[in-house]
């Protein structure tokens, strides 16, 4: 136990220590709040959306989870180039807890950074009525950050070295929040896009973080807690298992 | 305490470690010598449990490193070739790290590394990013970091790379006296010949996979009848340089100068 928290407090460390990392992974969030937020909310309304900002910051919430904990999981890549992965993985303490720490330490932090862009979102207008659901928003934010960050744990484990990293950028992460329902509603698309957008796990976190400020489910609470919540475990298995498959 | 009996290490088709034997004795100082590329680092990854064998037994404190990995683990502490330290934590921050993952407790574990990071002298630093130290600072952080759980054995993969006589010599009489005082077993490869000659107990010559001389470095001399260690290596193992193709670490770490403008290592 005090190695996965010893390993957690090390990455929420170096989380709060680079000031440019928390700034710049602001950046794209904050550029796709206004833009699209205040760009499309009159065409919104006039379709008979309603308020375009209320819809679209469950979204851009769960957008600056995603790219955190992407990369936090990837990072493993540069802890194997640069050696501090040799420590961790001689010290005797098993791959699980390696992973689990890592994991957890990597969901903290895209916790803090969609914290931050909900504080954004707040500025720009986001309200919402149901004060009682905030735990039910952060249960989850944490699931979007933990399947996330074991997702590029599992990526990670895998990649050699950095050459890659554009690759998954625009090839996973990217189609990830493009293709769900963070910009759009899934409603009235043509149906093999909606098909994709209900593979896409990204899909239920948003509509159970969107559910959770607005009370409207798409799809159910019960459903989106389900589907997050066993898709995370699922996931955080074969991180642990290509994890440990690791040869220095 | 280190037993080796036929070790090998197949990378595809590429033959690394070929049949390789040697055992180093409680509170023996072991130098393992060889040209790049030669198989010392492969050989300790195998021995501190990083990487799987592909024929052979090892012993590492009469534990396998395959089947009883946390055993092992336990008893030996590593500096390896390139720094494993994070450098976006203190030196006090990495040990304390390194003294919860070995499940060492509390009062404890705050004595022993106040002793060990004065004992290398970084008493005055402690508390700054590792990222801001020298190169030969780093390398006594790791030692002490190393010796944080009371190994039995230490291995060093080149520890005094790119260090000044200064900093080396420190590191090797700190090491010679863990040897005598604690008999903490060392294994240490090193490219200064001159250093294993003066350090050494024993010596392994290792190229192309295969050990081709064995014996305390008075011997190694005598049978080559060589002035010195480096000239007996020379005649043993040839003339012709080595060139280890970049590895992907490599690149990274070119890559990684780029972003940051000038390295200090």
């Amino acid at each position: 136990m005090s190695a996965i928290y010893i390993l957690w407090l090390r990455q929420l460390k170096r989380y709060l220590r680079s000031r440019a990392r928390i700034i710049g992974s602001l950046g794209q969030p904050l550029l796709f709040l206004l833009a699209l937020g205040f760009g499309f909310g009159p065409t919104f309304a006039k379709a008979g959306g309603g308020n375009y900002i209320q819809f679209l910051a469950p979204g851009i919430i769960s957008m600056g989870i995603l790219f955190t904990a992407v990369f936090s999981g990837i990072e493993i890549i540069w802890d194997r180039q640069f050696g501090f992965l040799k420590e961790t993985l001689v010290a005797p303490v098993s791959r699980l807890q390696i992973v689990l720490g890592r994991a957890l330490g990597g969901a903290t932090v895209a916790m803090m950074q969609g914290a931050v862009v909900f504080v954004f979102c707040l500025l720009a207008g986001f309200r919402f009525h149901r004060g009682l659901f905030l735990p039910v928003a952060l249960a989850f934010m944490f699931l979007i950050a933990l399947l996330f960050t074991a997702i590029g744990t599992a990526i990670g484990s895998v990649l050699q070295d950095m050459q890659g990293f554009q690759l998954i950028m625009n090839f996973i992460v990217m189609p990830l929040f493009f293709f769900s329902n963070a910009l759009f509603p899934v409603q009235g698309l043509p149906k093999p896009l909606q098909f994709l957008i209900h593979l896409n796990p990204l899909t239920y976190g948003v509509d159970g973080l969107r559910g959770a400020f607005s009370n409207v489910f798409v799809f159910g609470l019960a459903t989106d807690f389900l589907v997050l919540g066993a898709l995370t475990t699922i996931l955080l298995g074969i991180a642990s298992y290509l994890f440990s498959r690791i040869q220095i | 305490m280190i037993e080796v009996q036929d070790l090998v290490k197949n990378f595809g088709a590429f033959c690394a470690v070929d049949h390789i034997s040697f055992t180093v004795a409680e509170g023996r100082i072991f130098g393992f010598l060889g040209p790049n590329g030669a198989g010392k680092t492969t050989t300790i990854k195998m021995l501190t449990t990083l990487l799987q064998p592909t024929g052979g037994v090892l012993r590492v404190d009469g534990h396998d490193p395959q089947r009883e990995q946390h055993l092992v683990r336990r008893a030996f502490g590593i500096v390896f070739q390139d720094s494993s330290l994070d450098e976006e934590l203190t030196a006090l921050e990495n040990m304390e790290l390194h003294g919860v993952l070995y499940g060492i407790r509390s009062p404890e574990r705050r004595e022993r590394i106040e002793t060990l990071i004065a004992f290398v002298e970084l008493w005055d630093r402690r508390n700054d990013f590792v990222k801001q130290y020298s190169g030969g600072m780093r390398r006594r952080l790791e030692v002490a970091r190393a010796l944080l759980h009371k190994p039995k054995i230490l291995f060093l993969d080149e520890p005094t790379l790119g260090l000044d006589p200064q900093t080396r010599n420190h590191i090797w009489t700190f090491i010679q006296n863990l040897s005598t005082d604690q008999k903490v077993t060392v294994l240490f490869t090193t490219h200064y010949m001159e250093e294993a000659d003066r350090v050494a107990n024993e010596v392994a010559i290792i190229d192309h996979g295969k050990i081709v001389a064995e014996g305390t470095p008075a011997a190694l001399k005598e049978q080559t009848e060589a002035k010195s260690l480096e000239d007996a290596f020379i005649s043993l193992t040839g003339h012709a340089i080595r060139d280890e193709e970049a590895s992907s670490s490599d690149r990274m770490r070119a890559m990684r100068k780029l972003w940051r403008g000038s390295g200090k290592r």
